[in-house]
Parts: C-alpha cells; sequence; structure tokens
C-alpha cells in the first residue's frame, strides 16, 4: 500500500478512491478480524464450561491453586495498557507526535510486565509439577486427571492468549518506528486506530479469562 | 479489440502487462493471483480425482484384493482431505470469486490485495504440509479426524495433515474477510446492495461462513495436535474427555462448509441462468437473500451429523427441523432458477449445459438431503453409500457442475479466447453421463445396506459397484477434455470480444482480457441487475486508448 503519486493522497494505496474509503475499509477489515478471534477463543471456551460443568469440584480444587493476586494485577495492567493505547489513538488524531510515541512505548511496557508476570506464573506450574503432560503432579483435592484437564485448558488459554499479546507487542514496534519517522498525520491515522482495536480485543480476552480461570476457585484455601 | 484496430500495437492487458515468474509471485493484482490459485487447485483436483480412482478400482470386485484395508482406509481419507480442504472449498471463491468480485462491482481490486497474495501463500504452505504427509504414507482416520482414533491411535501421519489444514484454513479466513470488507466498501457509485450481480451476493454469503466457521475448525485442529503430541487433552474419553465434543465443534465447521462449497456455485448459476435466457432472474431479492438464509441455517444443523452420536434425542429432533428448514431458501433459488427459463431466450450452450446440470443434480442431491436429515430414515441409511452417494450429488454434481459452467462463461474474460464449443458440450454430456452412472447406483447400494469406508462387500453388490466403477472413469476422461482444450484455447482458441454472450454485468463492460487496473473510468451504475433490454446495446467503457 505504499505506492504513493504525486496527484494522490498520502498514504492512499493505488486501487482506494480517497483516505476515507481507505480507512473504513481498514477499521472493517479489523472488526471482520476480531470476529473470527472471537470464533477461534470460542471454542476453548466451550470446552472450559462443558468440563467446568461436569467437573465443579475438581476444577474449583485446580482453580485454587492460581494465584489471583498476580492474576489480578495483570488484569490491571492490562487495563492501563489499553488506556495508554485510547491516547496514543487521541494523539495521532491530534497530530501531537511526541505524545503518541510515549504513549506507544507506555503501551508496550505494561505488555511486556503483563507477559514477564505471566512467565513468572508458568514458572511457578513449572516448579509445583502443574504442566499437564510434562511430569504433572497432584496431590490436592479433586481428581488429578481432571485437575490435569484444567490445567491443559489453562495453558492452552492463556497460551494462546500470550501469543496474540506477542504478536501486539511486534504491531506497537512497527507503529512506533512509523511514528518516529512521521509516517502519521492527523489525516493517516488508521494503523494506530487499526492496531488498537487489535489490542484492546486482547485486553478484553483476558478480562474473560481472568475470572474464569483464577476467581473460580480463589474462596478456597490449600 | 478495439485498441487493436486502432493502434495496431497489442492491447496491453493483465496478462501481457509484465512478464516472468517473478511478475505471477509477486503480483497483487486479483485477477492474477485467481490464476494462481486455479493452476494450484487444479493439481489437487487431480491428485484427489487420483485416490477416487484407486478406491474405485479396489471396489471393483467384491473381494479386497487390490490392496490392503489399511491402504484403502489412506485412499479414502486422503481423497476426501484434498478434496475438501485443497479443491473445493477454495474452488469457486478463489478463482472465479478473486477474479470477479472487484470486476462485478466496479472496483479496481480487492480491498487488500497484499493479503490475498498472502491467503495465496498461506494455502500453498499449508498444501506442501499435506502433501509431504501424503508422501510420507498418509492419514487414515477418514477426513473427519474423529477422536479418539485420531488423537491416540492411528499411526498415519495425522499431525502433518492437520497442520496442512490448520495453515490452509487461514487462507480461506482471509479470503472470506477480504470479499466481505471489498464488497462494503468498493462498490462502484449507485451500485446498491439490490444492484449487485447473485455471484456477488453469494460469495458474500460464503464470506460470512468462512470468516464465522474457519476458525473453529483451527481452533479444533490445534486441540486435537496437542492431545495427539502431550497426551493429555478434553476429547480421549481416557483422558476424561468426550469424543463427541470433537464431533460438536467439528461439524460447527464441517457443516457449513458445505456451504462453502455449494453457494458460490449457486451464484453461478445464477448468472449463468439469467445471462442465457435473456431475462431478469425471477424473485432477485428472494434470491440474494436466500443466499443469506442459506449462510445461518447452514450454522443451526450441525448436530444431523451425530444423530447416533449419543446426541439426546431431543437435540436430534431440533436438528432435524432445522435441516429440513435448510430445504425452503434452496428451493427458493431452484424454483426461481425454472422460473426464470419461462419464456426466456435460452442459449443451449456449455455454460448453460452445466446449469441445467446442476439444477438437475442439485435437486436430487438437496432431496436426499432430506431423507438423512429425518431421525428415523437416518439411522437406517447412517454411515451408508447412500450418504456418499447424497454428498457427491452436492458436491460434484452441484460445485464442480458450477465451477465448470463458470469457467467455461467466463474464460472469454479470463483468457481472451473462446473454447471450442463442440468440444465443450461433448464434455459437459460426457460429465453428465459419468457422473450419473458413478453416485446414483451408491444411493441403491447404501440403501440396501453396504457402509462406507470398507475395502470389501459381499458379491450381490458387485454389480452397481462395477457401474459405479465405470461411471468413474467415464468421469475422469470428462474432466480431462476441458483441461486440454482450455490449454489450448489460450493460445488457439478464436479471440473473444468484450462481451461475446451478450451478457449483463460490469464484468462484460471492460476489455478482454481486462487490464490490470479493470476500468479506465470509474463505472457509474444507473441500472439494475440484470435489467436487460431489445434496444439498449452495453457500452464498452474500457476502450484502452491511453
Amino acid at each position: 500500500m505504499a505506492d504513493t503519486h504525486t496527484a494522490t493522497p498520502y498514504g492512499l494505496a493505488h486501487h482506494f478512491d480517497d483516505v476515507e474509503q481507505q480507512r473504513e475499509a481498514g477499521t472493517l477489515g479489523m472488526w471482520a478480524f476480531l470476529i473470527t478471534e472471537i470464533m477461534f477463543f470460542g471454542g476453548l471456551f466451550l470446552a472450559y464450561i462443558l468440563y467446568r460443568s461436569t467437573f465443579p469440584d475438581d476444577f474449583a480444587a485446580a482453580s485454587a491453586h492460581l494465584d489471583w493476586k498476580l492474576g489480578g494485577t495483570n488484569t490491571g495492567v492490562l487495563i492501563c495498557s489499553s488506556l495508554t493505547m485510547a491516547m496514543a489513538v487521541y494523539h495521532s488524531q491530534t497530530g501531537n507526535k511526541k505524545w503518541l510515541i510515549i504513549c506507544l512505548l507506555l503501551t508496550m511496557i505494561l505488555g511486556a510486565a503483563f507477559l514477564g508476570i505471566k512467565a513468572y506464573e508458568y514458572h511457578d506450574k513449572y516448579v509445583s509439577h502443574l504442566i499437564p503432560g510434562f511430569d504433572f503432579h497432584w496431590t490436592g483435592h479433586g481428581s488429578p486427571k481432571h485437575v490435569e484437564m484444567f490445567y491443559y485448558l489453562y495453558f492452552v488459554m492463556t497460551g494462546i492468549h500470550a501469543l496474540h499479546m506477542i504478536i501486539g507487542l511486534g504491531i506497537m514496534t512497527v507503529i512506533t518506528v512509523m511514528a518516529r519517522r512521521g509516517r502519521f498525520t492527523p489525516e493517516y491515522y488508521a494503523p494506530i486506530e487499526i492496531s488498537g482495536l487489535y489490542w484492546h480485543f486482547v485486553d478484553i480476552v483476558w478480562i474473560f479469562l481472568f475470572p474464569l480461570l483464577y476467581l473460580l476457585g480463589a474462596h478456597i484455601h490449600h | 479489440m478495439e485498441s487493436e484496430v486502432q493502434n495496431k500495437a497489442p492491447r496491453t492487458h493483465y496478462i501481457n502487462a509484465r512478464y516472468g515468474l517473478k511478475s505471477w509471485l509477486f503480483t497483487i493484482d486479483h485477477k492474477r493471483i485467481a490464476l494462481l490459485y486455479l493452476a494450484s487447485i487444479t493439481f489437487f483436483f487431480f491428485l484427489g480425482g487420483l485416490f477416487a480412482v484407486l478406491i474405485r478400482l479396489e471396489l471393483l470386485t467384491p473381494k479386497g484384493d487390490l490392496v490392503q484395508a489399511e491402504t484403502y482406509n489412506r485412499f479414502f481419507t486422503m481423497h476426501g482431505v484434498v478434496m475438501v480442504f485443497f479443491f473445493l472449498i477454495p474452488a469457486i471463491p478463489a478463482t472465479l470469486g478473486n477474479f470477479l468480485i472487484p470486476l462485478m462491482i466496479g472496483a479496481r481490486d480487492l480491498a487488500f490485495p497484499r493479503l490475498n497474495l498472502l491467503s495465496w501463500y498461506i494455502y500453498v504452505v499449508g498444501a506442501v504440509f499435506t502433501l509431504i504427509a501424503i508422501v510420507g504414507g498418509g492419514v487414515d482416520t477418514g477426513w473427519t479426524f474423529y477422536t479418539p482414533y485420531s488423537t491416540t491411535y492411528s499411526n498415519g501421519n495425522v499431525l502433518l495433515t492437520g497442520i496442512g489444514i490448520f495453515i490452509t484454513g487461514f487462507s480461506s479466513i482471509l479470503t472470506g474477510l477480504n470479499f466481505i470488507v471489498t464488497i462494503h466498501t468498493m462498490r462502484a457509485p449507485g451500485l446498491s446492495w439490490f444492484r449487485l450481480p447473485l455471484f456477488v451476493w453469494s460469495h458474500y454469503a460464503t464470506s460470512l461462513i468462512m470468516v464465522l466457521g474457519t476458525p473453529v475448525i483451527a481452533i479444533t485442529i490445534l486441540l486435537l495436535a496437542f492431545e495427539r503430541i502431550a497426551h493429555v487433552g478434553i476429547f480421549d474419553p481416557k483422558l476424561g474427555g468426550d469424543p463427541v465434543l470433537f464431533q460438536h465443534l467439528f461439524w460447527f465447521y464441517s457443516h457449513p462448509a458445505v456451504y462453502i462449497m455449494v453457494l458460490p456455485a449457486m451464484g453461478v448459476i445464477s448468472e449463468l441462468v439469467a445471462n442465457m435466457t435473456r431475462k431478469n432472474i425471477f424473485g432477485y431479492k428472494f434470491v440474494a437473500l436466500a443466499s443469506i438464509a442459506i449462510a445461518i441455517f447452514g450454522f443451526l444443523v450441525w448436530g444431523h451429523h451425530m444423530f447416533v452420536s449419543t446426541q439426546s434425542v431431543y437435540a436430534g429432533m431440533i436438528f432435524s427441523i432445522l435441516s429440513y428448514a435448510v430445504a425452503i431458501p434452496s428451493a427458493v433459488k431452484t424454483f426461481n432458477w425454472t422460473a426464470t427459463l419461462y419464456k426466456g431466450s435460452i442459449s443451449y450452450n456449455t455454460p448453460m449445459l452445466y446449469a441445467f446440470g446442476f439444477i438437475g443434480f442439485f435437486i436430487i442431491g438437496g432431496m436426499t438431503g432430506l431423507f438423512l436429515a429425518a431421525l428415523g430414515l437416518d439411522i437406517h441409511v447412517h454411515d451408508t453409500y447412500f450418504v456418499v452417494a447424497h454428498f457427491h450429488y452436492i458436491m460434484v454434481g452441484g460445485t464442480i457442475m458450477g465451477y465448470l459452467g463458470g469457467l467455461h462463461y467466463w474464460w472469454p474474460k479470463i483468457s481472451g479466447r473462446m473454447y471450442p464449443e463442440g468440444w465443450a458440450r461433448f464434455a459437459a454430456l460426457v460429465i453428465f453421463v459419468g457422473f450419473n452412472l458413478t453416485f446414483f447406483p451408491q444411493f441403491l447400494l447404501g440403501y440396501q445396506g453396504m457402509p462406507r469406508r470398507y475395502y470389501a462387500y459381499p458379491d450381490e453388490f458387485q454389480v452397481l459397484n462395477v457401474m459405479s466403477s465405470a461411471g468413474a472413469s467415464i468421469l475422469g476422461v470428462g474432466y480431462l477434455i476441458p483441461m486440454v482444450y482450455l490449454f489450448w484455447s489460450m493460445r488457439y482458441g478464436p479471440k473473444a470480444g468484450s462481451n461475446p454472450w451478450g451478457a449483463f454485468g460490469l464484468e462484460w463492460r471492460t476489455s478482454s482480457p481486462p487490464p490490470t487496473e479493470n476500468f479506465k473510468v470509474t463505472p457509474v451504475v444507473t441500472w439494475e441487475a440484470y435489467e436487460f433490454s431489445p434496444v439498449e446495446e452495453t457500452e464498452v467503457i474500457d476502450i484502452s486508448t491511453p
């Protein structure tokens, strides 16, 4: 989409009539993509709901072993990153390059902090022998087979979510570099807006994952 | 055409705009990408056909004498996997859809040209994985990959094939996404939704299914792969899981996938029927909205694959009723096509022959689908050749007839040349005869109780099986003939004008083959779809003068 002619407005690809049409297409494209993501995660949520309703006690016991304080912190971190992302979009619309870059960097730092805390939690599960299929060992309350299934779903769901975070960080890096090179103007900021949609979506997925996985057994003391 | 008269120099169009392998592999022109897809799916069509030949050879005799049972399992699995995921699903959307949607809506390209090229590369990468799996011994699970056999017991290349299908799925998702955005945002001025060609409507409905359904098969295959690798998971009863969950997830995509295959063909048939009878389609809005209705109903009927898989009888009843409901929009289309023929000025040329074939086969395939949607009758015919015959009438009789009809109809636009009409009619006839001889006996076999997926059968089934194998060889020849003459016509066929059929639609108002940018001037649409009028001559917008 980099073909720019002298006659066409800045950032307009050859096959669009005007910037407005291009922005509309990009935004609709991202929304459609996010719907595919909902269906993708939907399969996992279905499996989770089925087995949670089949083995409620085992799932609660397994969930009690997750640290809801770390999960809660991560929820806060992600919500803050969504705020900084929204601010980045605002500053790109007003053409404030300095604050645009600051907000993008803050978003990336918060995203990286989320992944850091997640990695710490994964390490904790490794130490406690709670990685399914990998020397899994459960001595607590509940059927080990079903607890292992809970942790399997936990790792698949949070793992795929973390993968989306990593991809998001990659996208943020690209648009931060583009912003530094002054590629965005108050008329052409669609890439930031569209990346923002993606970032908020990944955030919302976590908002659902956190209560389902962490708070389910938080009342049980072990 | 006009330019050659004026300038003598050959006109620049999308094929001769640039030369060399690189100009094809790095093109972002939707028309060239359509041809890349055309080459790839043709390869897979004949590969899948090769497995069909092997299946029919084994079934020529009642005893399992040509191959081992395990080998036979691999043959029908690879036949299904290749045909479904690498031919039927991309067949019409990725070739004709890719080529025609921007032309039909007066756009210069799809909304995301690079994404379009990326989808082809994703398709190729997925295809390579699957080819490696085939060369390395294949898979024996059936194309349905039912658990726990696929996760725990099968010794085939389940993982490689699964990865191939997973990857290729994203090509389908991105194509659907591209179509949706293109149809929403790139229509020419004046081209309102109810002025769109029905081909575009059916592709819009198809894209909805691609975007909503394919991610579900992606996550399902991912979970299957994890379970096979790590021996933990949610499908194997030994691990505390439920194999029927896999069936629900699998059919949630794979039933709508049938509509991914047949809806685009319905779009082709609507174009053929309207243009070859030179009439507006009867009940345009009903036909357009029937596509959307089929897409929606299609998502609500997956349970009819599980009538005998411990699904509750009440769920079965609801799924049965909803499956019957799909017949309504399907019948709306069929009745409206036939009503369009009434007092039409019908041309009995090759594309129309395929359209007639489609309508007949689709009626048989659709009506037998109602047999299968009936709870009681399905217990008798479940997993028999009746099912095989039914879905081949839809997939081969429906999708491939639509695909071939469309390919012939738009061939002058794609290649700038006419195909040889005599040979083409002959091939259509051979295909019609071969198809019926192959698959009609399978209805009888299935009704008499011959199960699918067996390499041997009782002696009394031999006559019908020999008929089926004989029909398959006729069908195979029928498919080879167009391949030969279409290639031949690219060089030697008579040159086609902009609108050799006198057809309606924006794609016929640019030259053949179209220039890279499709239209020199963005067309402004002031007419309804298929607004045939005896006095008006269609004007050609692109005259290709600089």
